[in-house]
């Protein structure tokens, strides 16, 4: 089954890198959730949390406030002004 | 101990001194480029992911943005100069201002008024010795730059940018910052930050003073804008901005950490070469002595023998 290649970045660091079944986040308009597949996107994220659902089953939280996501091709970009893993 | 020995080893004394001071600050700034580097890779990641970005953005759209729009006739430039805080740096600071100054020449040459904007407390005091004016200056940051100083910096140029040129507005902005290549190339250079250019991310990753780079910046999907492309645009031309200053900010802190390395190293060698100069200066001196001492004795025992013998 493909999985989505994630990525979340804030300004002066990595913050986590893996492989991802399903990727929720918060942008302007509500949340977005990405499984594999979705169309390309590059969305204004607002400040709050994205949970990423891990390959093995294990839910990843992490804060990001401000910024923007990108989907495209499975691949998750999440670069946050500030970020941090809760 | 004759006079001319101790003022040699007086001045050994004070140049070894000297000497462990330069090598402990050799020996700091050896430390502070790899935590440069490392800062400077840290945030390669999110530069590359919002240069992408910015570039599908504008491919992908026929978005007319106020920060990527030539402006018909540009009557004033803000400058960024990026010199460090501190000096012991050899000519890094001198290199680097040396650049602003050519950059400000052919900018007048152009027939644009030139605004001054300096980081770094060496940049800052060149120019108000100079009873040059300057828009705004940031100091005690160019050993740790943050992406938070960077955010306020590029407020800061974003403002006058926006705002009308008849009261203060700009039309382009420079940054003057030095490049890091390597721990022993390190070159200053400037740069157009705004309107933007937009770079792609081999580009950026140079900047950025970091190898990595994604080359298949080429082929952009369609891409679907949330909520729309006006908005992400709006939300991400600050940030690419920020960043591209952040990155710049540690490139030069890189460099100045670099050119501190080398200056204190070539400090310590000379102070070494003084101390070996004086050292033997100071044993001949030493064995001046000894011989005039000898020569003493034996004139004089000689003066005694021959007198006693004349008795």
């Amino acid at each position: 089954m493909a999985v989505l290649d994630v990525n979340v970045v804030a300004a002066d660091r990595q913050i986590w890198v893996g492989e991802a079944k399903r990727v929720i986040a918060r942008t302007m308009d509500g949340e977005i959730g990405i499984l594999p597949g979705h169309e390309p996107v590059l969305g204004v994220v607002a400040d709050g949390e994205a949970r990423i659902l891990t390959t093995d089953e294990k839910t990843i939280r992490v804060q990001a406030d401000g910024g923007f996501l990108s989907v495209e091709n499975d691949r998750v970009i999440i670069a946050a002004d500030q970020a941090e893993l809760l | 101990m004759g006079a001319q020995q101790r003022v040699f080893k007086q001045k050994i004394r004070s140049t070894s001194s000297l000497r462990k001071i330069f090598k402990a600050m050799e020996l700091i700034a050896a430390s502070r480029i790899q935590k440069a580097i490392a800062r400077s890779q840290a945030a390669g990641p999110y530069a590359n992911a919002l240069t992408r970005a910015v570039s599908a953005v504008a491919s992908e759209s026929n978005v007319d943005h106020v920060l990527t729009t030539e402006p018909e006739s540009v009557t004033r430039a803000a400058v960024l100069v990026m010199g460090p805080d501190r000096g012991f740096a050899g000519a890094y600071s001198a290199n680097l201002l040396r650049e602003a100054e050519e950059l400000i020449r052919l900018l007048r040459s152009e027939g644009k008024d030139v605004s001054l904007f300096t980081v770094g407390g060496k940049a800052k005091n060149y120019y108000t010795f100079r009873d040059r004016p300057i828009e705004e200056s940031w100091t005690g940051i160019s050993e740790t730059p943050s992406p938070e100083v960077a955010r306020e910096i590029g407020e800061a140029l974003l403002k006058d940018f926006t705002a009308e040129s008849g009261d203060g507005g700009v039309d382009e902005i420079y940054i003057v910052f030095t490049k890091f290549v390597s721990s022993v190339k390190h070159d200053p250079e400037y740069r157009r930050l705004l309107p933007l250019e937009v770079v792609d991310a081999d580009e950026a990753a140079t900047t950025g003073g970091q190898a990595e780079s994604k080359t298949d910046a080429a082929a952009f999907p369609l891409y679907e804008f949330e909520p729309s492309a006006e908005a992400v645009l709006d939300a991400l031309l600050p940030r690419y901005i920020d960043s591209r200053i952040l990155s710049a900010l540690l490139s030069a802190s890189a460099s100045e950490q670099a050119s501190r390395q080398a200056a204190m190293k070539t400090a310590t060698d000379n102070a070494d070469d003084l101390i070996k100069t004086y050292t033997r200066l100071a044993n001949t001196a030493r064995q001046a002595e000894i011989t005039q001492e000898l020569t003493e004795i034996v004139g004089g025992a000689d003066a005694l023998a021959a007198s006693s013998a004349g008795d």
